[in-house]
């Protein structure tokens, strides 16, 4: 039977680390993940958070809700991350992150895509929802 | 855990002992320090990031931005890591090729 866990924090970067201990700890309780996984799983969900903050602190709306929703059960771990602010493209940004590094920004998503096992953005002029997902038991 | 930073002084080079969690909302604090020691005129700056529990793309970016500074200053930064899940992080971006990185603070004094 799936869990589902669902926490909202202010769009304030000090709740990252907050962030972060909830994940590891619910990956924890979810299907078998190596310990290095559940790194990767925390990394990409809090990169997924940084940019949801970068997208209201660009709109003036720092402290607007972001929304973590966890859905585990034996075979995998998904983490959806959404907020209000105004949508990207995510077409438009580069998937190799080697591309990224000298401009020092816009690393989240190539890394997003490469630490996860299915990533999906959708994202509209009303808001972004990310959802990652990690499956049990598969090496990488 | 909260950002830790701790600087001392190894046979004429400066060591940055980070500890903790360097992400977006730590970060700064990180870069602080590295400008600040560049700026002092370090010949060489160790960065020492086995005590590091995460890093995010912040955080890389500041190590990125710190090694740009140290070769505009004529000096060098290298980094010292031997953890497994900090070390996938420079390796996916690339930045294994970019970085010196020593697995003891002791070695990456003695290599300069």
């Amino acid at each position: 039977v799936a869990a589902t866990i669902e926490l909202e924090f202010p769009a304030r970067t000090e709740y990252l680390s907050l962030v972060r201990a909830v994940v590891g700890t619910v990956a924890g309780h979810g299907p078998p993940l190596e310990p290095l996984r559940v790194n990767d799983l925390c990394l990409a969900v809090s990169e997924a958070c940084a940019n949801a903050i970068d997208a209201y602190n660009d709109e003036g709306r720092a402290g607007a809700p972001v929304r973590v929703r966890l859905a585990v059960d034996a075979d995998r771990i998904q983490v959806e991350v959404s907020d209000l602010a105004g949508g990207f493209d995510p077409d438009a940004v580069p998937a190799d992150p080697t591309a990224h590094v000298s401009r020092e920004r816009g690393l989240g998503l190539p890394l997003m895509r490469i630490l996860t096992d299915e990533l999906q953005v959708v994202s509209t002029e009303d808001g972004t929802a990310v959802c990652m997902v990690m499956l049990g038991g598969r090496r990488r | 855990m909260e950002l830790g930073l701790e600087l001392t002084e190894r046979a004429g080079v400066a060591v940055i002992a980070v500890t903790g969690e360097v992400d977006v909302a730590s970060a700064p604090r990180l870069r602080e320090q590295i400008v600040s020691v560049v700026s002092d005129g370090a010949p060489r700056i160790v960065c020492d990031l086995d005590g590091v529990e995460f890093l995010d793309s912040t955080g890389l970016g500041v190590l990125v931005g710190a090694l740009k500074r140290c070769r505009t200053h004529g000096s060098e930064l290298v980094l010292v890591c031997n953890q497994s899940a900090i070390l996938k992080v420079f390796e996916i971006t690339g930045l294994l090729q970019v970085f010196e990185i020593h697995k003891t603070v002791e070695a990456a004094v003695a290599a300069g």
